[in-house]
């Protein structure tokens, strides 16, 4: 019965937190409509989330964000390293093969978001049977390193969570 | 000691605007420097995430101790910023192989099938149930 109320409990209070968040401020009305939306919303929207990841260990992500929070930062300073600092001619791009162990669809996801939010890396395409992903590498001179650092940096961290 | 913080946010407030706008300036620079449309894609998806970055957190700190309010929606667009901009560099780099680059310039999947802009797996053999 509380199955049916609440079919997804982490959506509904994602969704009010957004809602509060929008309205920027927090009353007892705001909260209000946003607990209808954050209930209504996944009643409306379950079908398309029948199979939804389980995060099995939480405190991980809390690691994970403030790993990739900081990892942004200096992939901003790189980036803007090589910009300014580096002749086109210098720079030595390249493609790599990061060969993937994650299954799950919301893993490679996150996967491939965080390679292109981290320094001198854009995720381009994944195999079509999704075993590899193609990462386009700003400036590098070792291409196996960026290789390895992908997979024990992120890869490893995100399989401990989803996996 | 009230005129000391006001004096310490305003600093912290115009150090933030200054870094960001100095990123984000770096970030468009990069998209008329680099010479490559993949290279070009490093320069907005990195150096302007730091440039909005700075502009939201100096904006909390600005409402929080000049008008008095506290306000959580730069909070909001830094996550639909981290959300998006992945997302759009992954359907640019895709499209822009798609119709320039060569399978034979990209290091090979060593897997049974090659990468989804140039292969595609039969649906029934899919590793990933899309429906």
């Amino acid at each position: 019965m509380l199955r049916r109320i609440f079919p997804h409990p982490q959506l509904t209070l994602m969704l009010t937190g957004v809602w509060l968040l929008l309205v920027n401020t927090v009353s007892a009305g705001n909260l209000l409509l946003g607990l209808v939306f954050g209930l209504a919303i996944p009643v409306i929207t379950q079908p398309f989330w029948q199979k939804r990841p389980v995060i099995k260990r939480p405190l991980r992500v809390v690691e994970y964000i403030a790993l990739v929070t900081w990892d942004i930062v200096m992939a901003n300073v790189v980036v803007a390293y090589t910009i300014l600092f580096k002749s086109n001619a210098r720079t030595r791009s390249a493609w790599v093969r990061v060969p993937l162990d994650l299954t799950s669809p919301e893993a490679i996801t996150l996967l491939a978001g965080t390679i292109t939010m981290t320094p001198g890396t854009v995720a381009s395409v994944l195999s079509a049977d999704a075993s590899s992903i193609l990462v386009h590498c700003l400036d590098t001179d070792d291409p196996e390193a960026v290789r390895d650092e992908i997979k024990h940096r992120y890869e490893r961290r995100l399989k401990e969570i989803f996996e | 000691m009230l005129e000391d913080t006001t004096l310490i946010a305003e600093i912290v407030v115009s150090v933030l605007l200054v870094v960001a706008g100095v990123f984000g300036l770096v970030g468009s620079l990069g998209l008329v420097k680099l010479d490559d449309t993949m290279r070009r894609l490093h320069a907005p998806t990195k150096a302007t995430t730091l440039g909005i970055g700075g502009v939201l957190i100096a904006s909390m700190i600005y409402s929080a101790v000049f008008l008095d309010r506290l306000s959580f929606h730069e909070l909001l667009i830094t996550v639909f910023l981290f959300l998006t901009a992945p997302i759009t560099a992954n359907f640019i780099a895709k499209s822009y192989m798609h119709r320039h680059v060569d399978e034979g310039d990209l290091p090979p999947t060593e897997g049974p099938y090659g990468w989804a802009v140039y292969d595609a797996v039969p649906e029934d053999e899919r590793p990933i149930d899309t429906k």
